[in-house]
């Protein structure tokens, strides 16, 4: 396991070191997409219109955070993440189109995204479901907000973080995918914990 | 103080004391896993809930960004004063949380899709009644995370299979459930009564300190196997490997009609939010789970 700390913009030959178990801090940018934003981002490629920022380097965040307004200037709260599988579908093209580097979330992803992070150069970062905290103290300004108009959860939220993490390297860009490994693991498991309690499969 | 506000400041208290501060047993338990867990990522995981728990300590903020469904369990003796204020007592002591902790709105409507803004609506907060003898009112909050309800079950097994068709219902719940309900958790484990009956016990369960086994030795000894087995799965802290994928099982049971056995499995994550109080008919407030933070 070796820990990395890495600042955006994150060049292909950067990532291409990460492998999985690796833990991966990050300083810089790093901005939340989740179902919609995705959606309307692909869509905006296909148009051939150019994306309120450029993802070029950076990290997508799987995350609707809680934010509120303080003077006229916004505040993460709370800024957990949410369920990845949900964004599979979108995933490989996201990574294709805007050379994200880095994709955060909770819960892991499947082969499509697995493929494309082994094609095109980025890693998935687990972050710690539910340490919604441990996340707002690592963003130490909000940059700016686009797409507001799909509700605070699914806007672009564009935050400036130092040492964002840990994030666990859980898919790498070399076809390594830990959740699937635990799977296989589990399913191998079962058996075993059949035997022990004798129970008939 | 009027008796109704008595019941308001104290459940105001108990949601806040829930949603900032684990209890003891959760975080003890948290912190052994920590030691003695073996994987990398599985120990990643558990350091960082861990620094979660203590800066949400150190800024009085709520733990998880998701605060839950609010559900009380009220134990009411049967000689406690207005007890037909508490319901209304509840519900201001829920809005009141969700201005002031605060709290994610986190009721709606299931047919118009609409938010209410301040977690409470038809049915919610949900209260559990309980009529026992005395004078005390007491109190306990659950702040039920989504992602943790989302896998609980519900089956009614061959009443053939007996307790080995309940291990192998639960087994297959906890590898189902997979990394959605936040690894590692605590299983609530009930079987008999009918399907809703069961679920409710499970969901009772779940309130039961870790380091308290079932008093009955047969089931504690249901418990640890349980226990043992669910971390035999590898499935780990948040999915990513290791030996801690529950930090208890607790299980209850009824009794059951011939021709079924229902049974359930209620799943908690490790932001396992709890707290309770007794409230006594001269005013005063006993904080039960949460002493030192009053
Ligand atoms: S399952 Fe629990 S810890 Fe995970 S996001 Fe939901 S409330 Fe938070």
């Amino acid at each position: 396991m070796t820990v990395y700390h890495l600042k955006t913009p994150i060049s292909e030959e950067e990532i291409r070191k990460l492998k999985v178990n690796d833990v991966l801090y990050i300083t810089g940018t790093i901005v939340t997409a989740r179902d919609q934003a995705h959606r309307r981002a692909l869509e905006y490629f296909k148009e051939g219109k150019r994306l309120p920022v450029n993802l070029e380097g950076l990290a997508v965040f799987h995350c609707g955070p809680v934010v509120k307004k303080e003077d006229e200037k916004w505040v993460a709260v709370a800024a957990g993440p949410t369920t990845s599988t949900r964004m599979d579908i979108f995933e490989d093209e996201f990574i294709k189109n805007f050379k994200v580097r880095v994709v955060i979330g909770k819960g892991g992803m499947g082969k499509r995204t697995t493929d494309a992070m082994a094609k095109y150069g980025a890693v998935y970062g687990a972050f710690t479901g539910g340490a919604a905290i441990l996340a707002a103290k690592a963003i130490k300004n909000v940059k700016g907000v686009e797409w507001l108009d799909l509700g605070t959860p699914e806007a672009l939220w564009i935050f400036e973080v130092e040492d964002f993490g840990p994030l666990a390297v859980a898919i790498d860009s070399h076809g390594n995918n830990l959740f699937t490994d635990v799977a296989k693991s589990v399913e191998e498991n079962r058996k075993r914990i059949y035997q022990k309690l004798g129970l008939q499969p | 103080m009027e008796n109704a506000k008595i019941v308001e400041n104290a459940a105001f208290n108990l949601i806040k004391q829930a949603v900032i501060y684990l209890p003891k047993d959760v975080k003890q338990a948290l912190e052994k896993a920590y030691m003695e867990e073996t994987s990398e990522a599985g120990k990643t995981q558990l350091k960082a809930i861990l620094d979660n728990i203590e800066l949400a300590e150190k800024y009085q903020s709520p733990i998880c960004q998701d605060t839950g469904t609010i559900i009380f369990y009220a134990r009411a003796g049967a000689n406690f004063k207005n007890l037909d204020k508490v319901e209304e007592a509840l519900t201001n002591a829920t809005r009141r949380a969700t201005k002031e902790v605060p709290l994610r709105p986190n009721a709606v409507d299931p047919f118009t899709q609409k938010n209410s803004g301040d977690n409470t609506g038809r049915f919610i907060p949900y209260i559990n009644w309980e009529i026992a003898t005395g004078d005390t009112l007491e109190l306990t909050v659950m702040t039920k995370g989504g992602g943790s309800e989302n896998v609980c079950v519900t089956g009614t097994l061959v009443p053939g299979e007996g307790i080995n068709g309940l291990k192998k219902f639960v087994i297959e719940a906890v590898i189902k459930a997979g990394a959605q309900p936040c690894p590692p958790t605590i299983l609530g484990i009930a079987m008999g009564g009918g399907v809703d009956i069961a679920m409710k016990l499970a969901k009772k369960a779940l309130l039961r300190p870790l380091n308290e086994p079932n008093p009955n030795p047969e089931i504690a000894k249901l418990e640890k196997e349980l226990f043992e087995a669910a971390n035999m799965t590898g499935i780990g802290p948040m999915g990513l490997g290791g030996r801690t994928t529950v930090l208890g099982v607790h299980v209850e049971y009824a009794f059951r009609h011939p021709a079924s056995f229902p049974a359930a499995v209620a799943f908690n994550c490790w932001a396992a939010r709890r707290a309770a109080a007794r409230i006594h008919t001269d005013g005063t407030v006993e904080y039960l789970t949460h002493k030192e933070k009053v």
